[in-house]
């Protein structure tokens, strides 16, 4: 392939200095094929990621834009000091584990049952993906009447049906946040759980058939040959899942009633994402903004490293437990 | 145009604000042929230049320059110009996209309309980038023609600089269903209600007897939510939510001490309907009758149209009164960036399309009329003065609000105007729906507060 043979003089290169000068076009023209990438990533990522530091150490409105005042960390002190930062970030992770714990859980439970071979699988499977081709705006528009206080179906059968008290899902707590995973869980079940798909058709049919010789139940096929073929997938959609969960915000800001990044009258559901936006643009302080993004940056960063962690830590419980099985059946 | 666009529709748009302002510096206004010098030369007549140019005019929300027929019209005025709409859906992202462009001195259109939700940030940080009409020749007949409130709210307080003409205004009085007050055995014409309504004490009142009724339409209430009597006392105090610098200052104000004692006062006595203004359930109750009143700037008539739909004419009036005196919500002016590329152009469009003909027009066109004039010679033309709405039972509107708008004292804005009151608006919510004290709400809007004043 013409890629590995301009690619391969770079791996080489260190080899010797005059070599190395010798090969020099065709490294050239690896770094010329690279490069349209890396220019596009360092405009809208690098540069803003560090620009974005830069500003959060400032005191910054997008009005007196040329008037910026070095504050040090003195954003980052008002935000570790401030009970709206707290809040959003107790609601991010609230909201966060009710929306993906529930949905991964899902979507793998949907995976499993969709690699079987059903009537009208292309149909399920394109269906799953539905939601998440759907626009967010327009599902948060349903959503929000589905929870309506007075008129919405969700207490209508509550009430109605099922005479239950009314629930406010806008002006408490724990329902609006559930409200609101809704919406997440609602939108990305299928996404991930076309993801676990792909992940099961990877895995040797040959294990199930010889767990099914081995008198393996279903569930102890998908306990023992499934999850564990489907680690580096789960892994990906924890990390992908953490960091969605992270920046969540359009869900929220569409849940408002007045469209405002408030997270409700009392702030129930105003996340990270949604805090940054009211500081920076509501309230025009584009330091303290810049404080949070960067927060959340970190944030997300020990997120994920504590999920990869936690993650593989389980994997090692469920391959050794593997193992126990494999000897047992030896035996 | 008003405020009420900050909220209204099209909520997705918001969403785009941030890539909106990552492509703002980059967008040019596409102007095409343009050679009008920057000084304003009054040789080239009415029109600002005899070149043929394209003005661009930036606007927000559905300004009605269009729907009216203005540019048409201006267009047959001076041949050689044509306009282009530049139009933004919400005026919080305009303000952001203005902002910026403000900022990198790029990308302004020839004319930049300004909202009162972000005219005191104009006047206060960049009125050295917008041409000053104060100081136009013919600024001191410029100056006469519009209400004096009007043009102070774009000045500076030595009323040496002034950023923008004013275009529309929001004075305001009470809108009621007639129907409702009727059914719940209350007195329900205007002449009577004006009598009645003329503190919040007694608007209080009359809004316990309303619940106390036992006729009254099941599950109504007296008035929409505690916001509408908060937003409007406000601003009747001799300050509102700044002081006379234009700094926020809320903890001293008057204003907001009578304005949050009346709304609470109204809150605990159950006589608002709980709803949250502009969100979807309140623009529902305006068709299910769930309110008989409401605090009602001249652009609200419309918005009750549009909610309340054709069934609703000739249930709803006007009272010719606003509890605690004549006050005032929302409004917008049109300036004129110094980086404009057709400047002396752009002057000349702003003084015509806030001329007395043209204001005139826009509160009376057909397709899209209802805002009421801030040029007071159009206020007093006969087709704003004698005007009556049919939809508000004939209601004398011209009159009813030409009065209010003469009498009215306007407290210094500030800077953060908007976004303070809807943190108090957001409390009075909590009060009424939560049944939070009046105190401890109070506390917590002031602790919002200080994350906008900094």
């Amino acid at each position: 392939m013409a890629a590995s043979e301009v690619l391969e003089p770079v791996t080489r290169r260190a080899t010797t200095r005059t070599r190395r000068r010798r090969r020099l076009p065709g490294s050239k023209a690896a770094y010329a094929y690279i490069a349209p990438f890396f220019l596009v990533f360092g405009a809208f990522a690098v540069y803003p990621w560090l620009d974005t530091a830069w500003v959060s150490l400032h005191d910054v409105s997008l009005t007196t834009y040329d008037k910026q005042t070095w504050v040090g960390f003195g954003n980052y002190r008002n935000l570790f000091t401030n009970d709206f930062f707290w809040n959003a970030f107790k609601n991010t992770i609230t909201i966060g584990i009710i929306s993906t714990v529930p949905q991964l859980c899902m979507a793998l439970g949907i995976a499993h049952l969709l690699n079987y071979r059903l009537r009208g699988r292309t149909f399920f499977r394109v269906a799953m993906l539905m939601p998440y081709a759907t626009s967010l705006a327009a599902a948060t528009v349903i959503f929000v009447e589905l929870f309506g206080y007075d008129y919405g179906l969700i207490n209508w059968v509550l009430h109605n049906l099922m005479h239950l008290p009314r629930i406010d899902w806008q002006g408490s707590k724990w329902p609006s946040q559930i409200a609101v995973s809704t919406i997440v869980t609602w939108r990305w079940t299928g996404y991930n759980a076309l993801i676990y798909l792909a992940g099961m058709q990877t895995i040797d049919q040959g294990l199930y058939e010889a767990a099914a010789l081995d008198g393996a139940s279903r569930w102890q096929q998908f306990r023992y040959v499934t999850l564990p073929g489907l680690r580096p997938t789960i892994l990906f959609t924890i990390v992908v899942s953490t960091i969605g969960a992270t920046q969540l915000f359009g869900e929220p800001f569409l849940y408002s009633p007045i469209h405002q990044p408030d997270g409700g009258t009392s702030g129930y559901y105003q996340t990270l994402g949604l805090l940054m936006y009211q500081q920076g643009w509501t309230y025009d302080h584009l330091g303290l903004a810049s404080a949070t993004a960067w927060t959340m940056f970190v944030i997300i960063v020990l997120a994920v490293v504590l999920n990869t962690w936690l993650a593989r830590r389980s994997y090692g419980r469920v391959a050794a437990m593997q193992t126990t099985v494999k000897q047992a059946g030896q035996r | 145009m008003q405020h009420r666009h900050i909220r209204a529709s099209a909520f997705a748009a918001s969403l785009v604000a941030v890539a909106a302002l990552a492509l703002a510096a980059c967008s040019s206004s596409g102007n095409t042929a343009n050679t009008a010098g920057p000084t304003l030369d009054a040789k080239a007549g009415i029109c600002g230049t005899a070149e043929t140019t394209t003005l661009t005019v930036g606007l927000f929300g559905t300004f009605g320059f269009k729907e009216n027929g203005l540019y048409d019209a201006y267009h047959k005025l001076c041949p050689n110009i044509t306009i282009k709409e530049d139009d933004v859906e919400q005026s919080a992202d305009y303000w952001t996209k203005l902002k910026t462009r403000l900022a990198s001195g790029t990308g302004l259109d020839d004319v930049q309309a300004i909202e009162i939700g972000f005219v005191a940030d104009v006047v206060q940080n960049h009125a050295s980038q917008f041409v000053n009409f104060a100081s136009l020749p013919n600024s001191a007949a410029l100056k006469n023609s519009f209400y004096p409130w009007k043009w102070q709210q774009a000045s500076n307080p030595d009323g040496s600089a002034t950023v923008g003409l004013g275009t529309d205004a929001g004075p305001e009085a009470l809108c009621y269903r007639t129907d409702l007050l009727q059914k719940a055995g209350l007195p329900s014409d205007p002449a009577t209600l004006a009598t009645k309504w003329t503190t919040w004490q007694d608007f209080i009142n009359f809004g316990k007897q309303y619940e106390a009724s036992t006729t009254k339409q099941a599950g109504s209430h007296f008035i929409d939510s505690a916001a509408s009597v908060f937003s409007t006392a406000v601003y009747q105090g001799k300050e509102a939510y700044a002081n006379a610098d234009g700094q926020p200052d809320v903890e001293n104000s008057d204003g907001v001490q009578t304005a949050w004692k009346y709304a609470t006062q109204a809150a605990e006595a159950g006589i608002t309907a709980k709803l949250q203004q502009f969100s979807d359930p309140w623009n529902k109750a305006f068709a299910s009758g769930s309110f008989a009143a409401l605090a009602c700037p001249t652009w609200m008539m419309g918005y009750i149209q549009g909610q309340a739909g054709p069934s609703g004419s000739g249930h709803w009036n006007v009272a010719p009164v606003l509890p605690g005196g004549a006050t005032n919500w929302g409004g917008s002016w049109l300036g004129v960036p110094n980086a404009a590329k057709n400047k002396a152009a752009a002057v000349a469009f702003v003084e015509w399309a806030t001329n007395k003909d043209q204001e005139v027009t826009m509160w009376a066109s057909k397709a899209q009329g209802g805002h009421w004039p801030s040029n007071q010679l159009a206020a007093e033309a006969p087709a704003v003065k004698n005007a009556k709405s049919a939809y508000f039972s004939n209601a004398p509107v011209g009159q009813v609000f030409g009065k209010i708008a003469g009498e009215m004292k306007i407290p210094p804005i500030g800077l953060y105007d908007t976004q303070i009151q809807s943190v108090f608006t957001t409390q009075l919510t909590n009060v009424e729906t939560k049944g939070t004290s009046a105190d401890s709400a109070f506390g917590d809007a002031l602790d919002q507060i200080k994350q906008i004043t900094g």
